[in-house]
């Protein structure tokens, strides 16, 4: 980041130098204007991270300091408690949940985004007969809505008698369009055809070349969209609704989502969801946290043919 | 694989790489797992949904009990979808929402796209984290935080408005749909940001030079080269989020935990939902399935050619 700020900050001082009449609001980056997008980035700031907050701060107090105590600033220290409340109760449902979630999206994100990959590879690789119909039906395909599908896939399931099992809330997401769009836009740039034929004369088979060469140069674009494809499995919620209705196979939004409905007669559940939805959302940020270098880098790299 | 490895290397020819068997067939066994799942997923349950949609189950004696008899119901389906009060009225709902919604949080994600994109803001990579944080965060998460966010015996944020003399009630009938849009506008600006902030940056550094010796603000240069330059990201962003509006389903689900002002059928989703769990009749939610899956087909296809159109006339 600095070093794209430096340039254009000589820049600007130039052209002061050069425009030295210029009077006109917003003419160079200004003390003034500074100051003006500073402000503007503190208070969107503010409302992007403050409900984050009120969860850590919510998270730490027993039920009675939620409803008693300012929501914006610790009571009394109730978070070890409410830990080991969350993991007994209704026999420590919770981290089953959790383990799902993990299971759905964890898997679900790998398998989508090796299917899209092998896609992607192949679109970009190879000249086929067929491969402007698949680009075709790839492209259309991102317009159809996902959720509104949730109802006609449960009904399949049904048909097949896949309902209420894993496999029918895995299987589902792992043909994913926009994962293939961006896998396909991704190999273009990153897989130049000369590395394949150098593999191809060193006598690799062509699977073994996508493997060990294609695999590696489309790794970054790979991250990118494995965050996005985890991302969206761990937001599914109308499908697992739909299609589970053993509650120890749900994934951990649908049993939040459960027990914030329960909360109305059970008073003590506030608390537990408060604490389950901090636990639930440490994993994501933490991976986004660890993997932004790849998926900033992967999402530059897919917007410029977007 | 292992076959298709050997058969690769026994009649690849060294000097013509491209004759080979094995590359004729690889293609497609790069292709076959998508597109199985993909038929097996996507249209499969397509083509199912729409031949439901046209049958219905009529059970015998007192409607308990026993296998129902499927008749053909041609578009009987389709019209109780379309008389539905809810279902209609639901149509209303994430329209109004969208108009709103849409706007707001694409200019927000672009006005600070825009600004990313200028020297004028320090502490870059804080803000640009903040603003995108809240996506890492699922939207039935969201949901239940904004929730206690809403209520008057939880929230700060009431309490707060309170203390300065603004009564506002988050919850009521006229406004629940409006603090449903915040819960999408505080979830996906973040994502909206970085796509057109990725697009920003790829526009090459030059083209601004001319602007700048000609003497043009920063804003005038924004309006004038960088929002025309990013435009297929922006149509792009619009198209999905219209798409994601209209399907509008786990945020008002959630929500109804902490409120009796959102319906059952508050948006067609949930109508769905509604008539295929509760309701128990799949005919009739796989009519209403079909319905909107149209509709956002014809929105998208709007805002497609209205956009091709513009960029057509530009060129």
């Amino acid at each position: 980041m600095s070093v794209a700020t430096a340039p254009r900050a000589t820049t600007a001082s130039r052209r002061a130098r050069r425009a030295p009449r210029a009077t006109q609001e917003g003419e160079r980056p200004s003390a003034r204007s500074r100051v003006l997008a500073g402000v503007v980035m503190v208070v969107v700031a503010l409302y992007f991270l403050v409900p984050i907050y009120w969860l850590v701060v919510a998270s730490t107090k027993s039920t009675a300091d939620l409803f008693g105590t300012p929501g914006f600033w610790f009571a009394d220290m109730q978070l070890v408690q409410n830990l080991v409340d969350l993991s007994t109760y209704d026999g420590g449902i919770f981290w089953r949940w959790m383990l799902n979630s993990l299971v759905y999206s964890g898997l679900g994100s790998v398998l989508m985004t090796l299917v899209s990959l092998a896609l992607g590879y192949a679109l970009a690789i190879y000249r086929f007969r067929g491969r402007a119909f698949v680009i075709a039906l790839v492209l259309g395909s991102m317009l159809v809505p996902q959720t509104v599908l949730a109802q006609p896939i449960y009904q399949l399931l049904v048909e097949i008698g896949l309902n209420n099992t894993m496999l029918g809330v895995l299987l589902p997401t792992i043909a994913y369009p926009f994962g293939v769009l961006l896998a396909f836009t991704y190999a273009q740039a990153s897989v130049p055809q000369e590395i394949v034929e150098a593999a191809r004369l060193d006598g690799a088979g062509e699977v073994r070349t996508f493997f060990s060469i294609g695999l590696r140069m489309l790794s970054t674009g790979g991250v990118t969209i494995l965050l996005f494809a985890f991302i969206a499995s761990w937001n599914s919620f109308m499908l697992p609704l739909l299609v589970l209705s053993d509650t120890r196979l749900q994934p951990v939004t649908v049993g939040l989502s459960g027990w914030s409905q329960a909360a109305i007669t059970v008073p003590g559940l506030q608390t537990l969801v408060v604490v389950g939805a901090l636990l639930s959302v440490i994993p994501i940020i933490a991976v986004f946290l660890s993997l932004q270098r790849f998926w900033k880098s992967g999402l530059s790299a897919g917007a410029v043919k977007m | 694989m292992t076959t298709a490895t050997a058969t690769a290397v026994r009649r690849t020819p060294r000097r013509r790489p491209r004759a080979g068997g094995g590359q004729r067939r690889a293609p497609y066994l790069f292709l076959a797992p998508f597109l199985v799942l993909f038929a097996v997923f996507t249209m499969a349950p397509i083509v199912l949904a729409v031949y439901s949609s046209f049958f219905q189950t009529k059970r015998s004696g007192l409607g308990f009990g026993g296998e129902g008899e499927v008749v053909f119901a041609g578009l009987d389906n389709y019209v109780r979808a379309l008389s539905n009060d809810g279902f209609v009225a639901g149509f209303g709902r994430v329209l109004g929402y969208g108009v709103v919604q849409v706007p707001v949080m694409l200019g927000l994600a672009l006005v600070l796209a825009l600004l990313f994109d200028t020297a004028l803001v320090r502490w870059k990579p804080f803000f640009q984290l903040s603003v995108f944080m809240p996506y890492a965060v699922p939207s039935v998460v969201a949901a239940l935080i904004w929730g206690f966010l809403y209520q008057p015996r939880v929230s700060p944020i009431v309490e707060g408005l309170r203390s300065v003399g603004w009564d506002v009630s988050f919850l009521s009938p006229d406004v629940v749909l409006w603090s449903l849009a915040n819960v999408a506008v505080w979830s996906v600006t973040g994502v909206n940001m970085v796509i057109l902030f990725s697009a920003l940056q790829s526009v090459p550094r030059e083209i601004y030079e001319a602007a700048r010796i000609d003497g043009a603000s920063e804003l005038r240069t924004a309006l004038s080269i960088k929002i025309p330059m990013i435009m297929p990201s922006l149509t792009l962003t619009f198209l999905f989020s219209i798409i994601g509006t209209m399907q509008l389903f786990n945020e008002p689900m959630t929500m109804r935990a902490v409120t009796s002002n959102i319906s059952g059928d508050y948006t067609p989703n949930m109508a769905i939902f509604q008539a295929t769990t509760l309701g128990g009749d799949v005919n009739l939610g796989s009519a209403m399935a079909v319905v909107l899956g149209l509709v956002i087909f014809v929105l998208s296809l709007v805002v497609q050619g209205v956009s091709r159109r513009r960029n057509g006339a530009d060129r």
